[in-house]
């Protein structure tokens, strides 16, 4: 499967407690599809190092946006994107463009 | 165009909406749904192709974007599944009526310049996502027949519920004082 190119905002991401793109991860994956406009699941909870995938097996592109815009994962129709938790804390998310979609990061150590 | 003038017209768009569904029939077959489905997706792709010509908002324009894009997917995916069930979309008076409406709207919003469009579309998309997304709600997603059109047409509604809270951000977004009446 295609993976999104998110190398341009490693750098701004790396100090804010999630890393987008993910390739070094060394702990556990977990895996949220994206179907019907919905995360699922809705609410994952990892530990630091853990790589966060976001399958997008929807009609439509969609994003998972943290609130405060610190990081942002786009992601086109039948394309995923990757994050690894680097800090602990919660990390409440939402497609840009579909704001009703909302979805839960928990970072433990 | 005075304030009055576009809050008038703001809420003509929403009347204009409302009335459209209003016509529709109690229970619509599939190849009706199907037509009025694709229409109401067609209207916003042309409306939001105008909000390209007319608008330099950044927001305006990646929000129009946005419409393009998310309502050509739904469609192409509609078009797919019509020809797979092998089902002709049958013209009906509610996509009549609503490509109709969609014309004196266009006309309307080709009225209006800079952020009076700006807010004017704005807020026509939240009342115009409002109605279709009733009209799935209540209407066509109930009457529909076939599963998969079912299917489609309940992510879509997803998906435009989802427009419609993205409109309403927008609308917060722009200036208030060009479409208040004071």
């Amino acid at each position: 499967m295609a993976r999104e190119n998110f190398t341009g905002i490693f750098l701004a991401l790396a100090a804010l407690g999630l890393t987008v793109g993910g390739g070094l991860a060394a702990g556990q994956s977990h895996r949220i599809v994206i179907k019907a406009a919905s995360y699922d699941p809705a609410q994952v909870r990892v530990h630091i190092g853990d790589q966060i995938e976001w399958d997008n097996q929807d009609i439509v592109a969609h994003t998972a946006t943290v609130a405060n815009k610190a990081w942002e994962v786009v992601m086109g129709p039948g394309r995923s994107g990757r994050i690894v938790a680097q800090s602990p804390g919660r990390f409440d998310y939402i497609c840009r463009y579909h704001p009703n979609m909302k979805g839960e990061i928990i970072v433990e150590p | 165009m005075t304030r009055l003038h576009i809050a008038l017209l703001s809420a003509g768009l929403c009347l204009a909406s409302q009335s459209v569904f209003a016509q529709a029939p109690a229970k619509p077959t599939d190849p009706q749904i199907a037509h009025i489905a694709y229409t109401a997706g067609q209207i916003d792709i042309q409306v939001a192709e105008m909000a390209l010509k007319n608008s330099k908002n950044k927001d305006v324009r990646a929000f129009a974007n946005d419409m393009i894009r998310d309502h050509k997917a739904v469609n192409e995916k509609a078009l797919a599944l019509v020809k797979k069930l092998n089902v002709k979309p049958e013209d009906n008076d509610t996509s009549r009526s609503l490509m109709q409406q969609a014309q004196a709207k266009q006309k309307e919003l080709s009225a209006l310049k800079g952020a009076a469009f700006d807010k004017a579309y704005a807020q026509n998309e939240v009342a115009y996502h409002q109605q279709v997304n009733a009209a799935l709600q209540s209407t066509l997603i109930p009457s529909a027949t076939n599963g998969e059109l079912k299917d489609l047409l309940s992510t879509g509604l997803k998906i435009f519920q989802g427009h419609q809270q993205h409109a309403e951000h927008l609308v917060t977004q722009l200036p208030s004082s060009s479409s208040s009446l004071r």
